[in-house]
């Protein structure tokens, strides 16, 4: 097997089991080894991939098997899909058996009270780092606030957003 | 509930490949509970709520683990395996048909469009990251305690770079401490 599938498995299998909140957290350690640590692609074309995975339906991290594809094609592909999610479901499926005789434990009340406050920073954090990682000019700025705060306080769809993003800069842009 | 037989292998494939295919634009849990829940009657809401919990609290994709769990509660390790499968073929082929797509259009003509296209949806993409974060915030963080936790985590990794393991190797045993401190007795 090669160096850089070995990379990638070890990369994705280690994120996997600390993607806390959903996966959204991972994105910045991701794009530090993939970008500026392994080169297997550019800043620019990171956040195009996350748009991608972002569009597409099913998780957002699936940008995973975008990652492996650039870095070393199809087999790429492959072993960073399993190395990503194989981890997390082996974890669920253990936990599973035990969670719901903990359901009323004094113990299970603390780990969600914990977890939520780490979770919410993490999603932020990875909004922000993601817009440090790339050369953001005003209109990709203005872009990002303006659907954050739909986002956040109208249940407009995110897929017409994404539209509307991809509209205003194929327009301004070019 | 004792008197249903468990649903067979490819009923649960078939259900999360139809769950798989509304998740265009986010709102799974919300597909899978109508299809699992309402429309199956394979669980009951607080069976459905309780693995939500579960699949939020573990690392992971909130909806690839809340497939792993509704599988393994009903059919075992096989189960979990059809539902993650039904779950992930059908967007996994979409994403690699995307993903081959834009690199084939790197370096030709009508790449700038669609690179253009991508630098937008990439905005929003983050603005939609940090508007689920807003969401979240809203309903979960009360207090100052917790609202410090999730500043100190996002600031942390977002505005200082700090590695994922380095913060959560500090802040998860604070965050359980204040959490074990400021129970609800």
């Amino acid at each position: 097997m090669s160096l850089v599938l070995l990379q990638l498995i070890g990369l994705f299998a280690g994120l996997s089991m600390l993607a806390f909140g959903g996966g959204a957290g991972i994105i910045p350690d991701m794009q530090r080894a993939a970008v500026d640590q392994h080169h297997w692609l550019t800043a620019r074309e990171f956040l195009d991939m996350f748009a991608i995975a972002r569009a597409a339906p099913g998780p957002g991290s699936l940008i995973v098997v975008l990652v492996g594809l650039k870095a070393a094609g199809m087999a790429g592909a492959a072993v960073s899909f399993a190395a990503m999610f194989a981890p997390s479901c082996l974890l669920v499926h253990i936990v599973a058996h035990y969670w719901q005789s903990a359901a009323r434990s004094a113990w299970r009340g603390v780990v969600e009270r914990a977890l939520a406050p780490v979770a919410v920073g993490l999603t932020f954090a990875s909004g922000l780092s993601l817009m440090r990682g790339t050369e953001h000019g005003w209109l990709p700025w203005a872009v990002t606030c303006l659907s954050a705060v739909l986002f956040a306080v109208t249940e407009i769809n995110p897929i017409i957003l994404l539209l509307g993003g991809a509209s205003a800069l194929l327009l301004v842009g070019s | 509930m004792e008197n249903r037989s468990p649903p067979s292998l490819a009923a649960l494939f078939a259900s999360y490949v139809s769950i798989g295919m509304m998740s265009f634009g986010g709102g799974l849990a919300a597909w899978a509970r109508r299809e699992i829940v309402q429309k199956r009657g394979w669980l009951d809401d607080k069976q459905f709520l309780s693995g939500y919990a579960l699949s939020q609290l573990v690392p992971g994709a909130t909806n690839v683990n809340l497939a792993v769990f509704i599988g393994t509660q009903l059919r075992g390790p096989l189960g979990a395996i059809s539902c993650v499968c039904g779950l992930t073929a059908l967007p996994l082929t979409i994403v690699l048909l995307l993903g081959l797509l834009y690199l084939r259009s790197q370096g030709h003509t009508g790449g700038v469009w669609v690179s253009a296209a991508l630098g937008g949806m990439g905005a929003v993409a983050i603005g939609l990251n940090l508007g689920t974060g807003f969401r979240l915030a809203r309903r979960n963080i009360t207090g100052l305690v917790p609202i410090a936790v999730t500043a100190t985590v996002t600031l942390s990794i977002g505005v200082f770079g700090y590695s994922l393991v380095h913060v959560l190797l500090v802040m998860m045993p604070v965050s359980l401490v204040l959490a074990w401190a400021t129970r609800p007795r």
